[in-house]
This record gives C-alpha cells, sequence and structure tokens, in this order.
C-alpha cells in the first residue's frame, strides 16, 4: 500500500472484502465506524462471559453432586476463557483490558441483560445451558462467519464450548424429569421464569432495533434479530416436548403456513426495564465484579512492581 | 485469506456445530473420566491381601476429604480473582482436587461399603455423593488447614502452597503403594499438584517481593495459617497402620522434605519460616480424628444444603 491511496479507494476495497465474505484482520484498513462498532459489539459480548460467572457460579458451592459441581465449575471456568478471548480480539483493535473494565465497571457499556435475572434453583444451572446457552449459541454460530477475522476465530472455539454447555444443561434438566416430583416441579418452575428473557436475549423486534442494518451491512451480523429468535423457538418447543415441561407461552402454535410455530411478545416493559439498568440483578452484579476488582488491585500492584524489579535485576 | 461463501446456509444455527436432528447428541456424557478406568471392576474393589478394608477405606476418606474441602475453598475464588487469568487457573486447580476426592470417595466405599451414610431405600444417590453430601462435619477426616475461608489472596497462596507441598510429598510416595486404586490415583495427582505448588510458589515470592503492602498481607497470611502446620505430619493411627502394611503414606515421614521445599521458597522470597506452636486440638483429637474449626460446620452446612433436600433425589 502507498500513501497516496486515498480514503474513497480504502473504502472502496474494504467493501469489496466484505462483499466478497473474505476477512477483515487487524492491520487491514477499515472504517473507524466499523472499528468501533466491533469493539462495542466485542467487548459486550467479553463482559457477558465474565458478569455470566456470577448467576451460575452462586450455584458451585451447593452444587448437589460432585459430578454437578465438576461440570458446572469447568463451564464457569470456560466463560472466564472466553472473556479472555474476547478481550484478546478487542485488543486487536487498539482497546486494552483494562480499558473495557472501567467502562464496565462504570456502566458505559453494557453485558447481555439475562445475567440481570437471579438463580433462584439448582434447575436454573440447567436452563440456562439449555436456553440462555441455546439463545446465545443461535446469536453466536452465524458470528463465526463474521466480517473480522480475530472475532470469526474467537467465536468458532466459543460456539464449540457452549453447544457443550447447552448438551450439559439440557441433560441435566432431563436427568431432573426422571427424579422426584419435587424436582420435576423444580425444572418447570425455572423454565417458566427463564423462558421469556431468553427471547429476550435476541434484542428488540427488528424494527426497532438500530444498528441492525449498519451491522449488516458491514457482515459484522449476518441474521435479524426476529430472524434468530424465530429459529430459537423454532428449535425450542421439540426440545421443551422430549423434556415433558410446558413453556410458559398460550399462543404458542405450530404455523403450518408459515412453516414456523406463532409465539406471543415478550414483555418489552420489563426488557426496557432491565437494559436501563433497573433489573432484579443489575446493581449487585456490578457491584460484585467492582469489589472483586478492587480487592484484586494490591495483588495486580504487587505483580507489576515484581516484575520491573526482574527487569531492573 | 477467503473462506466458504454462505452457500452453507443452515436452517439451525447449531448444524456447523454438531450436525442435524439426531437426538442420541443431547446425553452426551460429561467429559470426565471413569474414576477407576484402567483398573479391572475385580482389582477396583479388592483389598489387598493383610490390609483391613475398614483402615483402608478410612485412609481414602482422609485423602478424600482434605482434596474436596480445599477443593470446595478454592472454588469459592471463581469470579473473585484479582485477574480473569487467576480465576481460571484457581478453577483449574479446584477441578483437579475435586477429581481426585471423587476417586478417593469411590475407593473408600468399595473398600468398606460400610462408611456410605445410609440413604432411603431406592435412593439413586451415588456413593460418592452420599459421602460427601450426607455425612456429618465429625465423619469428615480432613486436616484444618483446607478448612477456612481465605481472608484475602494472600491467604489463598499460603494455603495453597503449604498444602500443595504437603500432599505432593505424600502422592508422590504413594504412588509405591500396593493398593492399586490409590497408586493410580496418586500418579494422577502427582501431576496436578507439582502445578499446584508451582502457582502457589511463584505467587508466594511475588507477593513477598512485589510492594510492601503485598508482602504485609503475604506475611500475615503466614503467621495465620503456619499453626496448622504441624498437623499435618503428626500422623494417625490408621495412617501408621497402612504405611507398615505398604498400602498408605505414614504423614511423619514427609515432614523432612515438606520444611525443606518451603525453607527454598521462603528463601525465594526472603521471608522467614515462622515460629509458630501447632494449633491445639481437643483431648487431643485434631481434623484426622474428625474435629474441626467453626468455619467448616458452616461451609458443609451450605455445600450439602440442596442434596440433603432431596435425599431420593436424581442429579
Amino acid at each position: 500500500m502507498t500513501t497516496t491511496v486515498d480514503e474513497a479507494q480504502l473504502l472502496e476495497d474494504f467493501e469489496h472484502t466484505v462483499a466478497q465474505h473474505d476477512r477483515i484482520e487487524p492491520r487491514d484498513w477499515m472504517p473507524e465506524r466499523y472499528r468501533k462498532t466491533l469493539v462495542r459489539q466485542i467487548a459486550q459480548h467479553a463482559h457477558s462471559e465474565i458478569i455470566g460467572m456470577q448467576p451460575e457460579g452462586n450455584w458451585i458451592t451447593r452444587a448437589p453432586s460432585l459430578r454437578r459441581k465438576a461440570i458446572l465449575l469447568a463451564k464457569v471456568q470456560d466463560e472466564a476463557g472466553h472473556g479472555l478471548y474476547l478481550y484478546s480480539a478487542t485488543e486487536t483493535l487498539g482497546v486494552s483490558r483494562d480499558e473495557l473494565t472501567q467502562m464496565l465497571l462504570e456502566g458505559r457499556q453494557k453485558y447481555s441483560s439475562i445475567f440481570n435475572y437471579p438463580t433462584l434453583s439448582y434447575a436454573d444451572v440447567g436452563t440456562i445451558g439449555w436456553l440462555v446457552d441455546g439463545a446465545a449459541i443461535c446469536n453466536q454460530v452465524p458470528l463465526c462467519r463474521t466480517s473480522y477475522g480475530p472475532y470469526g476465530r474467537a467465536m468458532i472455539r466459543i460456539c464449540k464450548e457452549e453447544s457443550f454447555h447447552q448438551r450439559q444443561g439440557y441433560e441435566l434438566l432431563m436427568t431432573m424429569m426422571r427424579g422426584t416430583d419435587e424436582q420435576r416441579a423444580m425444572v418447570q418452575e425455572s423454565v417458566d421464569r427463564f423462558w421469556w428473557p431468553s427471547l429476550m436475549m435476541f434484542g428488540p423486534p427488528d424494527d426497532q432495533s438500530p444498528n441492525t442494518a449498519q451491522s449488516m451491512a458491514w457482515g459484522i451480523k449476518r441474521d435479524t434479530n426476529d430472524d434468530l429468535r424465530q429459529k430459537f423457538v423454532d428449535m425450542s418447543v421439540p426440545q421443551a416436548e422430549a423434556l415433558g415441561v410446558t413453556l410458559p407461552d398460550p399462543e404458542l402454535a405450530w404455523n403450518a403456513d408459515r412453516g414456523h410455530y406463532d409465539f406471543g411478545s415478550p414483555d418489552w416493559e420489563e426488557f426496557a426495564q432491565v437494559v436501563g439498568g433497573n433489573g432484579p440483578c443489575n446493581a449487585q452484579r456490578i457491584a460484585h465484579r467492582r469489589r472483586a476488582h478492587d480487592e484484586g488491585a494490591w495483588v495486580r500492584e504487587a505483580a507489576m512492581a515484581f516484575a520491573a524489579k526482574q527487569v531492573d535485576a | 485469506m477467503s473462506h466458504d461463501p454462505e452457500t452453507s446456509t443452515q436452517t439451525s444455527p447449531y448444524e456447523d456445530l454438531y450436525g442435524g436432528g439426531d437426538a442420541a447428541h443431547w446425553a452426551f456424557g460429561t467429559g470426565f473420566e471413569d474414576p477407576l478406568a484402567g483398573l479391572g471392576a475385580g482389582e477396583a474393589a479388592a483389598v489387598p491381601e493383610g490390609v483391613s478394608p475398614r483402615d483402608l477405606a478410612t485412609y481414602s476418606l482422609m485423602l478424600a476429604d482434605d482434596a474436596l474441602v480445599m477443593s470446595h475453598r478454592l472454588s469459592q475464588w471463581c469470579s473473585n480473582a484479582p485477574e480473569l487469568e487467576d480465576d481460571v487457573a484457581l478453577a483449574n486447580i479446584a477441578l483437579d482436587l475435586l477429581g481426585q476426592a471423587r476417586l478417593l470417595l469411590t475407593r473408600a466405599s468399595a473398600a468398606d461399603p460400610a462408611v456410605v451414610p445410609t440413604l432411603p431405600e431406592g435412593s439413586p444417590v451415588p456413593a460418592e455423593d452420599a459421602l460427601a453430601y450426607f455425612r456429618g462435619d465429625q465423619d469428615f477426616l480432613n486436616v484444618r488447614l483446607v478448612e477456612g475461608e481465605d481472608a484475602d489472596f494472600a491467604e489463598a497462596v499460603v494455603r495453597l502452597l503449604v498444602f500443595a507441598t504437603w500432599r505432593l510429598a505424600l502422592l508422590s510416595r504413594l504412588r509405591d503403594s500396593s493398593d492399586p486404586v490409590l497408586a493410580a490415583v496418586a500418579s494422577k495427582g502427582v501431576k496436578e499438584l507439582t502445578y499446584h505448588r508451582d502457582y502457589a510458589g511463584r505467587w508466594f515470592v511475588t507477593l513477598a517481593q512485589g510492594t510492601e503492602g503485598s508482602r504485609a498481607r503475604l506475611l500475615a497470611a503466614l503467621d495465620r495459617l503456619w499453626p496448622m502446620r504441624p498437623e499435618l505430619t503428626k500422623g494417625h493411627a490408621v495412617e501408621s497402620r497402612l504405611a507398615q502394611c505398604g498400602v498408605g503414606v505414614d504423614p511423619t515421614t514427609v515432614g523432612d522434605e515438606v520444611d525443606d521445599v518451603l525453607g527454598q521458597v521462603f528463601a525465594a522470597a526472603d521471608v522467614a519460616r515462622p515460629d509458630a506452636a501447632g494449633l491445639a486440638g481437643v483431648q487431643g483429637r485434631t481434623g484426622r480424628d474428625g474435629l474441626h474449626t467453626e468455619a467448616f460446620g458452616r461451609m458443609l452446612a451450605e455445600m450439602q444444603v440442596v442434596a440433603r433436600a432431596h435425599p431420593t433425589g436424581r442429579w
């Protein structure tokens, strides 16, 4: 590349690359808004992994069998690992993990609102695996083909692990459904609480989603919110039947003309409340992260001081 | 580099990951190894000749409970560590120890089924869970070092350093056990504990040599935990009997090695070896005798609450 190439030419090359479904790599020229959109989206995903450790971590010390404890601990550990890959992907865009952590702690960047719901029984561990990880996979599998190379490659590994978590969650619920009446009731109650918030994970309806069109044009996003939501419902209904639970939506019905399930509308007012910071656990989740971060400050300082002494020595 | 054009637009976003509508993938297992893989069923259950089955079960419980309780305390760091890398590392160590505990609990139940608490008829709870979740605190045989909740990261580092150093010394000898199950558990455990000790040792030196504040915290943690050190190599009659017949390791024989290894870490960290008396027992009874700390009862209450609410539950 020569210094005489003007921005119009760069933009044209960039758009050509995206249109060909080739990858944009860190050293390639990219429009500033593309870079910012990516940072926002990847950081939000990274933060979701980190905050998502809390609702499930809530049950590690009470896991009712050693096998389940091992599965849950390994899963929450994977989420920390996903956070690490994703923060690394944002570093290729020139933003450090520290900066993004500060933005999270100050409420300047968001994370998935689903983690602002509480986990109230051990069945929630299974339901989060089945529905929440299931919805996350619907959102994320298309991102394996996203236009930005480091993000797409991180997503391939993340999606493989997420799908493993999803099976484990479903398997926990299946096992509990073969257990006692109390356990079956626990599963149903958990599904009742998490079904609608899971549908909200795909974001607002398409006509109210301000960023979708540009993100699709850039190949950052590949399906609309409503399309993904429909896919998720279509997949989940037979899984619920196999499990023996009822999904809490009286409007849920197969529509032979459309070849899809019809379903009711989530409570978008509740969604707005939770996104706006007033969900059941928003303050708690951020306070937890801030406390852990603050309590670790002296350790990070010690590590930096020690490393500096090794360089000097 | 070009990648696949969107010729493969899937009907289900899962398809890329694990293929179409086959229902068999749902019960996929857990990815965790069979505890006694590699050993025949008969070999796994047999108690070596001349060994009391109750002694072997008790000894297995001692080693299992140390790992189980230490793992539980480490797992409390999840989402609370100073850096993501340490969150991952501590969870990893907790998982390793949980794995060791499961193997050893299974060994205890196979050696002498009478140690397993009785559950309501028809309960599907496996032996390892009956032992972990349905014993009372006084039936646990772990040392008291592993019971406390870490006050800060320095305490986690000191506790792990002392624990891993001691357990590595024990398990490296236990690889020669005449009990094939204990020998197999030890072989697996030695690799894991070598890493645990290394992780804790590096942080010990880093905190000691980092800032004034980190050094002060480290020394305070060392002062708090050091009184638990003598109990580790005090020895119990069961350990002594099993060592005599070649099945177990007598902890009184590893004290010098433990002090030597810790001494090397202290030297690298420029930390003086503490000079504190061992924590007293009650009428001479300590952790191995089922005599525990107040913190342990609360820990067990939390750990066991869901399992105990569903004694016939399936998980």
